[in-house]
């Protein structure tokens, strides 16, 4: 990899390493942080996640002692903040695939900076997806079911035509291979760790994590045919999985569901969210832990690049369904949309479309995509943005469907409401534990990136 | 210790007595928290508890002393696990409906209606559906009591045996009695050997819903006592004047089979009859009928006179016109469509109104040639002279009283505060009290005696034309409770105490000697007993004078509040019946609660929305209620559930609603005038569901005048834009076996939620509380939705039961992830209860919003006893599954394995009845086989109105409709 993105002929306008480091002083910047203490912050930051996190455990186990009922969900509404934050957290995954796989096989070098963060990002994300379809059915215990195990319970099979075994299928892949692809990337800073530490706990953790990694030639000719290979496969995972997420909806005969621009939109939705998110934590690791040099304003602007267009994508999806509920001539479907846009949830409506399509608009701009809190406050709009998509496409099509009788309204509890900041908890806290222990920036890419050293001590 | 039972505990905490114990105790034996509390707690505990919790050990085995017979064929080839029937008759406010009830291994568990009784015709409306809840409720007055202490039967006796002798009470002249009208041939009998005994003493009956009216009128109208009797079937027009016979005005369902018969049109040549409706309030009639007056209840008898002035039954007077152009242009085609119907119309009053209204109904009827038509006249059993309760409060008053007997009433809660009985009851020496709750009257006594459930006892009841019909146990008292004719054998005089041998004395002595055991014996198997419908009498002819200057018509006097039975608690006696509770009332769709019923401009004018407490005051008494706006509600008029506010009421009643007897008056108990309203500054939210009442322009409930139809007979499908639909998913064959489908008429349904509780009842179907209402998580598989429409001023409502359409495409088996809801072969949408992991991709995936979903353990607090009432033949299900209506799938199988049995001989049409269609009273609901071309259901399939719900997403439901049909007069449009 950092072989291939050696081989790009075209020369960077603008160097993506700032002041011409050494690999020695690009091993030690991003080393340093896992070796010495932590910054105060990281502590403070940790027992705030970390509390959360605890919240989330209780409100689960609450969730499971009583039954679905602590949440707000009813008939109509079956599905409200817990299959919101599943299709929420997925989408953030996505930035980090797409960062680590396409930019990848694209040969875009600026993402060798941010592709360990994104790709933590992505697993931390999935982990906290994973958790709502788990504990969002009536009988979790039971969820096992789900898994095509031809059990001994009742000796049958899943149902193969529901989009959520589908759903089961395509996030276990995709977990699975980005865990694959992360741990993969890793093995020669893993390496690096190994050689550098100082204590027998982390010779032996780090040497165990690292499988014996060497740094040979032969080692380096397979990890990078097998980095290629699994690049390959991400690939098609950055589509396929919101595609079958949004499977979910577009299968059903909902109207508002019911629509063939679900897998699309989803899919730009989810890299705009992800892609919002690895900016409002690359702003803050970068700050804290003074990685100016090696995440640079140009891997920033890029981020903020790739949000607009995706933001504008978006904003076009949700105009298409606007016309295309009025051209179908169905009055069911032309409702779903008046009603969405005047209805009893037009407020969570009218947030989704201020924070997803009109705030990236300042992006236009090079003074705002270099501005460090322009590009904060947007980030963490879009991603409340997003949030709110996802509400409106599940809650505001069940709120109000077919039957008139059967119309209802979805508050939340505050059951709800923590178990979501409890999942935000447990993100952060993965992620903080992330960047205690591991290198958060690929030690070995980046230095494929930077000029050949002149006579500086070899690292690693 | 109990006779049955050892001494069980349940936990160390119980043994021990510990405070999370005694607090648990305290929830559920209200009243013996205060024992607790006292000093000798263990010991005292522990024999308490003993007799409650030895119940546990009486589930079974309860089966009544005396020898009943079933109305099955084989009862000592009894098998367990198939259910036995009996017949027997439940009596409402004085007029009884034929039951069939269903009990397992001794335990009744279903109601049905009695095809031979003619209070029921095979029907029964909700409230006889959910009284079977009402036997196994566990805060029912377990034990009599002294002064609210627990006292014994036999300590009762020994004080009545005493009491009730011509050595202490003389003549009788301070001995009074309090029951409800007398509907029962023996207990008529019985109070005629009272008053023989004691000649002097008084009888009241007591009524919270009035209803006495109906009669006083025809007094009033011919100078005897008569009974009116009713054939909606034979009537082209009919005129209800505020009386909804299809809803809370009348105490059985056969109005509603009467009428409905005449909605139901088979081809464009069929006729239809034609409603007219003056009411108040917004009724079930008032949504059946095809021209619907709003009008205060206080002016319907100046509406009365009008028309009976139109068709000249009364002197024209001129200065009597009221109300604008519009309400005269109605009362003229009102008249003039009656008169062109000579003979084959019905004028009907509503029991809210005072007698006058009534008569003045008798005198039209007999002027357009009703009587002996479509009215006809009985002369009932002849009644002692009997005292009003107005009477008996003075009574009070002056000392006059000293033994007090009250049979099943509840006057401290239901009389109008005004008369202030609770207070006047302290003055009574000896005031007995015979009721199944320890209610607020109970409270207030010397002594309770706990009532048996009519379940549980021995009685005979009689229906609207007389007819007797006798009550038999299904299982022995659960709490030894006793019949009012035991309660009154005391003073009777007889050796008899126990109200089987009083019963069967009665009618044993009816009967020649050697006819007696066969009659007693088939008039317990068929539920009604031959020759005692009451003769036909010859009403004379009306004396128009007296009528004349009896309906006088008052000036109005401001805002009227008019007071209606309540369609789930009655007058209060079904306040601890869950299932009533959260069935939705017809109308205005609110559980759990009433509320003030206000127009939308009177509601405007006061500045008030849904929810607001509004305060409404009467001679110095106050009710804060809040208001629910309801469309068509006449402006100048509110209307007031009763049945709610009980203070002293089982767990499930308790601080539901409020009480409307704060303001209500003695005189007029239908409505009261002059009452101030004020607004306070908070709100109760409402637990309605359904929230949204337009169908905002869907073809949902598709409907037409009877003109149109016969234009246009394929009206109802105008709407269908969509042909040659076909599937991504491979369809279903269904060629194998029968194949289920259902047809609902509703041009027939009237709405009236006899079938939600009887799918409550047959499919153990859980409530769920107020609070879980309000988040719109009520489980009823079948509901009844209601649409208003046209213009608001003037609204139409529409009904439309809805259970699970039974799909042929099924969206919600292709979203189970876990194949938890399949199609079997016969076309049924099956649920797999214990292979659902609850998802509830299917609930949303399903456009009829029928699936079910348990949110919580809701069947986890259900004691011994509450179970009792569970079908065995339908799984109670567990949190965290989905359910929904099933066809009644159990009722299904247990004919096709009874087929199969008799040598596998083919199924009949009508033989699988779901329990939805069984009670229906409008017989709206036929269910059978699709591919036998002669069964019902298939038949109705054929009809032109025949059409599907949300037919063009091409899930073929198994469930249609037969578009609803309206018969507007041509000048009214």
């Amino acid at each position: 990899m950092a072989d291939l993105a050696m081989k790009n002929p075209l020369p960077p306008d603008v160097p993506l390493v700032l002041g011409k480091p050494s690999y020695g002083e690009v091993t030690d910047a991003v080393s340093r942080i896992v070796e010495k203490k932590p910054p105060r912050v990281w502590y403070i930051a940790l027992a705030v996640t970390g509390t959360f996190t605890l919240i989330l455990g209780a409100m689960l186990a609450y969730l499971v002692a009583t039954g679905i009922g602590v949440w707000g969900n009813n008939n109509p509404v079956g599905w409200a903040w817990d299959i919101t934050n599943f299709v929420f957290w997925i989408g953030i995954g996505h930035a980090g695939t797409l960062i680590s796989a396409i930019l990848f096989l694209f040969r875009q070098r600026w993402r060798t900076s941010i592709n360990r963060f994104a790709e933590a990002m992505t697993l931390f994300a999935v982990a906290c997806a994973g958790i709502f379809p788990l504990f969002h059915v009536g009988r979790p215990w039971r969820a096992y079911w789900l898994f095509p195990i031809p059990n001994a319970d009742l000796g049958m099979w899943p149902n193969f035509r529901s989009p959520l075994l589908w759903d089961v299928f395509a996030v276990s892949t995709y977990a699975t291979v980005s865990a694959l692809f992360w741990y993969v990337g890793l093995l020669p800073d893993l390496a690096t760790m190994r050689d550098r530490a100082t204590t027998p706990w982390r010779q032996r953790i780090y040497g165990l994590l690292s499988l014996g990694w060497r740094g040979s030639a032969r080692h380096w000719n397979n990890y990078e045919k097998a980095y290629l290979l699994l690049a390959g496969l991400s690939t098609p995972l950055v589509l396929s999985v919101h595609t079958i997420v949004s499977f979910d909806f577009a299968v059903s005969v909902i109207p508002g569901w019911h629509t063939t621009i679900f897998p699309p939109y989803f899919v730009a939705g989810a890299i705009y969210s992800g892609f919002a998110m690895v900016v409002t934590l690359m702003v803050l690791a970068r700050k804290i832990y003074g990685l100016e040099q090696l995440v640079t304003m140009k891997h920033l602007e890029n981020m903020c690049k790739v949000m607009l267009a995706t933001g504008c994508i978006v904003g076009y999806a949700y105009a298409v369904e606007f016309f295309t509920a009025f051209f179908s001539g169905n009055q069911y479907e032309r409702f779903v949309f008046v009603n969405r846009a005047i209805g009893p949830y037009s407020w969570a409506v009218w947030i989704m479309f201020t924070c997803n399509v009109f705030a990236p608009q300042l992006f236009w701009f090079k003074r705002f995509r270099t501005n460090l809190a322009v590009m904060f406050v947007i980030s963490i709009i879009v991603n409340v943005g997003m949030w709110f998509e996802r509400f409106v496409i599940i809650v505001t099509s069940l709120h109000r469907d077919y039957l008139p009788s059967s119309w209802g309204y979805f508050r939340p509890t505050a059951v709800d409401i923590l178990t979501f900041a409890g999942s935000i908890g447990l993100f952060l806290t993965l992620f903080l534990i992330f960047v205690r222990f591991l290198p958060m920036i690929s030690i070995s890419e980046v230095k494929g990136i930077i000029d050949a050293p002149a006579g500086k001590k070899e690292a690693a | 210790m109990t006779p049955s039972g050892q001494n069980y505990w349940r936990s160390l905490d119980e043994l021990a007595g510990s405070p999370g114990f005694r607090n648990w105790v305290e929830r559920e034996f209200p009243r013996l928290a205060s024992e607790l509390q006292s000093k000798s707690t263990r010991r005292k505990l522990l024999q308490l508890m003993a007799a409650s919790f030895g119940l546990a050990g009486l589930t079974a085995c309860r089966r009544p002393e005396e020898k009943i017979l079933p109305a099955s064929r084989t009862a000592e080839y009894r098998i367990p696990g198939k259910p036995v029937h009996y017949a027997t008759s439940m009596n409402l406010g004085g007029c009884a409906t034929g039951l069939i009830v269903e009990t397992h291994e001794g335990r009744p568990t279903k109601i049905e209606g009695n095809p031979l009784h003619p209070g029921s015709l095979g029907a029964c409306s909700a409230l006889a559906q959910a009284s079977v809840l009402g036997l196994y409720d566990p805060d029912r007055s377990r034990f009599p009591r002294k002064r609210g202490k627990r006292s014994s039967w036999a300590d009762y006796a020994a004080f009545a045996e005493e009491l009730f002798t011509p050595a202490r009470q003389g003549r009788g002249e301070k001995l009074w009695f309090l029951s409800e009208p007398l509907s029962s041939p023996s207990l008529e009998a019985l109070r005629a050997d009272v008053l023989r005994r004691f000649p002097a003493a008084r009888w009241v009956e007591f009524e919270s819903v009035p209803f006495a009216a109906v009669n006083r009128g025809a007094e009033l109208a011919f100078g005897q006592p008569l009974e009116a009797v009713f054939d909606f079937a034979r009537a082209d027009i009919i005129l209800s004047l505020d009386c909804d016979f299809l809803g809370h005005d009348w105490r059985d369902v056969i109005p509603i089979r009467q009428f409905s018969e005449r909605r139901r049109v088979d081809s464009p040549a069929s006729k239809m009859n034609r409603l007219y409706s003056v009411e108040s309030l917004f009724t079930l009639t008032g949504a059946a009928a095809d021209h619907r007056l709003a009008l205060p209840s206080s002016q319907v008898l100046g509406f009365a006179r009008e028309l009976a002035e139109e068709l000249g039954a009364l002197p024209r007077k001129a200065e009597t016109k009221a109300g604008g152009a519009g309400r005269q242009r109605w009362l003229s085609v009102v008249a003039r469509d009656l008169r062109e119907h000579t003979g084959a119309c019905l004028v009907v009053a509503g029991p809210r109104q005072p007698a006058p209204v009534h008569a003045l109904a008798h005198v039209l009827n007999a002027r357009l040639g009703n009587v002996g038509r479509t009215v006809a006249y009985l002369r009932p059993s002849s009644r002692p002279a009997l005292a009003g309760f107005d009477e008996l409060c003075q009574a009070i008053q002056s000392n006059a009283v000293e033994t007090l007997v009250m049979l099943g009433v509840n006057p401290v809660y239901a009389a109008p505060a005004e008369a202030g009985f609770g207070d006047l009851l302290a003055k009574v020496a000896h005031s007995i009290h015979l009721g199944a709750e320890f209610d607020e009257t109970a409270d207030a006594s010397a002594w309770h005696v706990n009532e048996a459930h009519y379940l549980e006892s021995w009685g005979d009841t009689r229906a609207y034309d007389g007819t007797a019909a006798l009550q038999q146990p299904m299982i022995q008292p659960l709490f030894d409770g006793k019949t009012a004719a035991e309660v009154l054998s005391f003073a009777g005089g007889q050796s008899e105490r126990r109200s089987y041998d009083i019963l069967r004395k009665h009618w044993l002595a009816q009967w020649p000697q050697t006819e007696g055991e066969s009659r007693w014996r088939k008039a317990l198997h068929d539920g009604v007993v031959e020759g005692t419908r009451y003769p036909l009498a010859a009403p004379g002819v009306p004396d128009v004078k007296r009528v004349d200057a009896t309906a006088r018509v008052a000036g109005t006097q401001g805002v009227e509040v008019t007071f209606f039975a309540d369609s789930s608690s009655f007058d209060g006696r079904f306040a601890n019946n869950g299932w009533l509770q959260e069935t939705p009332d017809p109308m205005t769709k609110l559980t759990w609660d009433n509320a003030a019923l206000v127009s939308p401009a009177k509601a405007q004018s006061l500045g008030v929305r849904d929810g607001d407490i509004i305060a409404l005051t009467r001679g110095g008494n106050s009710l804060e209620i809040p208001v629910l706006i309801v469309p068509g509600q006449a402006d100048e008029s509110i209307a007031i559930a009763l049945g709610y506010g009980r203070r002293q009421c089982g767990r499930v009643g308790r601080g539901v609603g409020q009480n409307a007897n704060l303001i209500r008056s003695l005189v007029t108990p239908g409505f009261v005038s002059g009452v101030t309203i004020s607004k306070t500054v908070r709100k109760r939210p409402l637990a309605t569901t359904q929230e949204h009442h337009s169908m905002e322009g869907r073809p949902l409930i598709r409907e037409a005048t009877l003109e149109e139809y016969r234009r246009d007979p394929k009206f109802a499908h105008k709407a269908d834009h969509y042909k040659d639909l076909f599937s991504l998913h491979k369809e279903h064959s269904y060629e194998e076996g029968p194949q289920w489908g259902m047809a609902i008429d509703l041009s027939a349904c009237v709405g009236c939620n006899a079938c939600v509780v009887a799918c409550q009842a047959e499919n153990n179907v859980p409530i769920v509380g107020r609070e879980q209402v309000r988040r719109g998580r009520e489980m009823h598989w079948i509901r009844v939705d209601r649409y208003y429409s046209g213009d608001p001023e003037a609204p139409r409502a529409v009904m439309q039961p809805v259970a699970c359409q039974h799909c042929e495409n099924a969206p919600c088996e292709t979203v189970c992830p876990v194949a938890a809801t399949t199609h079997s072969p016969e076309g049924l949408n099956d649920m797999a209860y214990n292979r659902c992991v609850g998802t509830r991709y299917c609930a949303n995936n399903c456009p009829y919003k029928v699936r079910r979903f348990n949110f919580f353990d809701l069947n986890k607090g259900v004691d011994e006893i509450g179970k009792m009432v569970f079908n065995p033949d339908v799984t109670v299900r567990m949190r965290g599954v989905m359910e929904k209506c099933t066809y009644c799938v159990q009722r299904i199988q247990e004919k096709k394995i009874q087929a199969r049995a008799e040598g596998g001989r083919p199924l009949k049409d009508g033989e699988i009845l779901t329990a939805c269609q069984q009670t229906c009273p409008a017989s709206a609901i036929v269910f059978g086989d699709l591919k036998d071309p002669n069964s019902k259901v298939a038949q109705l399939k054929q009809k032109d109105r025949n059409y599907v719900m949300l037919g063009e997403i091409n899930i073929r439901p198994r469930t249609s409709y037969l578009a609803r049909l309206r018969n507007p007069h041509p000048e009214l449009g």
